[in-house]
């Protein structure tokens, strides 16, 4: 089986706070993992690892088999989607050039090739029709579908989502992970940092809980949310549906 | 006061190819100098800030030219902004240009131009603070490079919310290029003097002299002002639609 993602021995600090630790994890092809922990576990810093927008300290991580720090930095990133909590589309273009601009200038395709496929991935998310609004005029749900399209432009290997849905407000909240859902079941391997404890259980093959820079658990969902084996994950999840009743 | 007026008035008419001449040197200065100025400013300021930019795959080659743009263009910005345009002008122009047989306009377009880029340099690169990280982590997520991120995400944004100090520059730079005077360019202060010197109405001449400049500052305020609200109205559109189209 081939690994999309391989971590080892990943650690991180910010000063003197260590953020990761020792993180040793894969990731196959086609698999959805979703990371699962308190506020500050270090989920987010994991993933920008992953694509270089944070410098790990030590350890080492593999993208198909290849090392990150192997090659051009900027093809590595192309090949690993990012979708940010706070959405991250360009604001002085439009929906269209957002999902353009990386296929030209990243992949070198010419800009009609370009402009299909963009279509195509703005149709699949549901954004097509608003191909020509500037993006600073949508919704929040609507520029997280964007912004998906604009990873799926890049033809990347996985994409990462960091808390796609914590910014949106309930109501749409939905639209964003039924196009993840659907983007799960046609097989595009995703690694998604999520509070949505229903996403976790019902979409992903695996799930990862991160406390305190390291991964004290994981496995398949229903293993995890049913019988947790350590305190600090039982905690976790009570503390969880606590919050949900309330 | 009306005799004082119709004296200004009298001087107006009598000299107004000289105040016509002298406003299309002043206004040629502005505009040139604000608009070079800013072409310079948006390179240096863009550069300055992706020289502070550490990446991880910078060789030590990239490190030294990262470190060497910072200090050159950080003294750039401080000797220019920390020493008069009029003094810069005079060294330059005696020192240099005159010997050298520029004509002196072309010598006053680039002191006015080589000024305002250090204040357009510090205009833009705050307005680069300005834009939300995001922005850019959005642009290197899809694999932009440092320079690419730079050129069409985050300096269009910056550029459009700088326009009022932009402005601004240019509004400062119809009056200041008075100071050019020195280096012998008949623009419109040199041309009051002469007026001034010849008629001995010194009095009516300054303050048709302030009259004129208060008309051209405010035109350009005004001018800049549609400007601007056309930009703001087309949106995004604006700075983006040809960076796509012009491929790379
Ligand atoms: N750029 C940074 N500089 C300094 N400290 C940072 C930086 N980024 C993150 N941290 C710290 O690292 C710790 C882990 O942060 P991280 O964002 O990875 O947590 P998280 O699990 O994603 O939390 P959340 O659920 O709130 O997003 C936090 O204590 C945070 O304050
Ligand atoms: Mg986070």
């Amino acid at each position: 089986m081939e690994h999309v993602i391989e971590i080892k021995h990943l650690a991180k600090s910010f000063g003197t706070q260590k953020v990761l630790n020792d993180i040793n994890f894969v990731v196959d092809k086609g698999e959805v993992v979703t990371i699962i922990g308190q506020s500050g576990s270090g989920k987010s810093t994991m993933l920008r690892c992953i694509n270089l927008l944070e410098v790990p300290d030590a350890g080492e991580i593999y993208v198909n088999g290849k090392s990150i720090y192997e090659g051009n930095i900027n093809k590595h990133r192309s090949e690993v989607g990012m979708v940010f909590q706070s959405f991250n589309l360009f604001d002085n273009k439009t929906v269209l050039e957002n999902c353009v601009l990386g296929q030209v200038k990243v992949l070198k395709r010419n800009k009609h090739e370009a402009i299909e496929i963009a279509h195509k991935y703005l149709k699949k998310v549901g954004m097509d029709e608003f191909a020509d609004k500037p993006s600073t005029q949508l919704s929040g749900g609507q520029k997280q579908r964007v912004a998906i399209a604009r990873s799926l432009c890049m033809d990347c290997q996985v994409i990462l989502f960091d808390e796609p849905t914590s910014a949106l407000d309930p109501i749409t909240v939905d639209e964003v992970l039924n196009v993840m859902k659907k983007l799960a079941e046609e097989g595009l391997t995703m690694v998604v940092v999520t509070h949505e404890m229903a996403f976790a259980k019902d979409v992903s093959d695996r799930v990862v809980f991160m406390e305190n820079g390291v991964i004290v658990e994981e496995g398949r969902p229903e293993q995890l949310f049913v019988n947790p084996q350590t305190d600090s994950l039982r905690r976790f999840l009570g503390r969880y549906l606590n919050q949900q009743t309330a | 006061m009306i005799e004082f007026i119709q004296r200004m008035i009298d001087l107006a008419v009598r000299y107004h190819t000289l105040f016509l001449n002298g406003i299309r040197y002043t206004v040629v200065l502005a505009l040139v100098g604000t608009a070079c100025g800013l072409l310079i400013g948006l390179v240096i300021g863009g550069l300055r800030a992706i020289s502070k930019q550490m990446e991880i795959n910078d060789t030590a080659l990239t490190r030294i030219i990262k470190k060497i743009i910072d200090i050159v263009t950080y003294i750039y910005i401080t000797v220019v902004r920390g020493t008069p345009m009029m003094v810069q002008g005079m060294l330059l122009w005696f020192g240099y240009f005159q010997g050298a047989g520029w004509n002196a306009l072309a010598a006053g377009c680039l002191i006015i131009s080589v000024n305002t880029g250090a204040y357009m340099a510090e205009i833009i690169r705050s307005g680069i603070m300005g834009i939300d990280k995001g922005q850019s982590e959005g642009a290197r997520s899809i694999g932009l490079s440092a320079w690419q991120t730079m050129r069409l995400i985050v300096l269009p944004q910056a550029l459009k919310n700088s326009i009022p100090s932009i402005v601004n520059e240019l509004i400062v730079n119809i009056k200041d290029s008075c100071v050019l005077s020195v280096m012998m360019i008949p623009e419109l202060f040199f041309q009051a003097e002469t007026i001034a010197g010849t008629t001995l109405k010194v009095t009516e001449t300054y303050t048709l002299l302030l009259v004129l400049y208060l008309i051209m500052t405010s035109l350009a305020a005004w001018l800049m002002g549609i400007v601007e609200k056309k930009i703001n109205h087309r949106k995004s559109n604006y700075f983006s639609s040809q960076t796509v189209a012009e491929g790379e």
